[in-house]
């Protein structure tokens, strides 16, 4: 049988339900937001697959470590990245300009 | 996971567990992506690809989204025969028409506890869920052990939510996918005749409609 992918968890042992729960944060509503606009019928720039494929493309040791937004927001920025939308340079610079503004 | 649009409700009901912490689950290491977050936002809204008032607009539209939708369907369901058969066989119309939201093109499908069937919902792959008419999932729904467990060992997981069912009732474990969602309607309790459909909604919890457990009319 071939080797299942990582996310594909159905059935498998695992531990008991944590039954954690947390108000969403600001930043992950805003990943959230991003990802249902740039679905919409005005920019079909990402869809539930594109999104799907960024996410278990991850390495195992990566999927399980990330958060769930984390997940979402390396997809989105990957899928950004392959559409030309926009280039890792700029969101590098970006990046490092909130940094160093000491925003999040 | 991308919902279509849906129209504002305030409904601002966030159902989190009575006594459970809020576990930081989510938000490790939330600081760097947090940041890629803000970072994208901004080059979006300066590339003209969306704009600041639509990032506004779609997260004040995920806020009004809560359990409180769902449970307006179910409570209709209980009280109201005809809707309930509407409900049953097109759950997507059956909530648009009582919600004024938009739904399709998913499609919502409503799956119905009888006193011998108790039907649970999960996504195995990823975290399908009906968040057009319950909102944002909770974080054990997306955990790797109710994923996991929940279509091998439905029971032993009902159990760990305090729902222990008769061996002569059959679990259905509905795995959903990107372009369908399930919605659990629950048993009406007994002690609950003679109702008012809003006080009967104010039983209807989000984890009776992912169905790990049941209303209860002392809830």
């Amino acid at each position: 049988m071939p080797k299942r992918p990582h996310h594909d968890m159905g059935g498998l042992p695992a531990g008991k339900v944590e039954k954690a729960e947390h108000d969403y944060a600001a930043w992950e509503k805003r990943v959230d937001a991003m990802m249902v606009l740039l679905s919409d019928k005005k920019r079909r720039l990402m869809n539930t697959d594109m999104l799907r494929r960024g996410i278990e493309s991850l390495p195992p040791d990566a999927y399980d470590r990330m958060g769930y937004y984390e997940r979402w927001m390396h997809s989105i920025a990957t899928m950004m990245q392959e559409r030309g939308v926009v280039t890792k340079a700029e969101l590098d610079a970006r990046m490092a300009k909130l940094r160093a503004a000491g925003e999040t | 996971m991308a919902d279509p649009h849906t129209q504002g409700h305030d409904h601002h009901d966030h159902d989190h567990g009575d006594d459970q912490p809020h576990a930081p689950v989510e938000e490790k290491g939330g600081g760097e992506y947090a940041l890629m977050a803000e970072a994208m936002r901004q080059l979006l809204v300066e590339k003209g690809v969306i704009t600041a008032d639509e990032f506004r607009e779609q997260i004040e539209r995920m806020d009004s989204r809560s359990p409180a939708l769902g449970a307006r369907m179910v409570a209709r369901a209980w009280v109201d025969p005809a809707y309930k058969a509407r409900l049953l066989k097109d759950g997507s119309a059956a909530a648009e028409e009582l919600l004024d939201i938009t739904v399709a093109p998913l499609r919502l499908i409503v799956v119905e506890n009888k006193p011998k069937l108790h039907n649970m919902i999960v996504c195995t792959l990823c975290s399908c869920y009906p968040r057009n008419v319950l909102g944002l999932p909770p974080d054990w729904y997306k955990s790797r052990p109710y994923r996991s467990r929940a279509v091998s060992e439905p029971r032993a997981v009902l159990a760990e939510f305090g729902t222990v069912l008769p061996d002569d009732v059959e679990v259905r474990v509905h795995d959903s996918t990107a372009d369908m969602r399930y919605l659990v309607l629950p048993m009406r309790p007994a002690g609950t005749e003679g109702w008012s459909e809003e006080k009967l909604a104010a039983i209807v919890t989000r984890d009776t409609m992912i169905g790990v457990t049941e209303p209860r009319a002392d809830a």
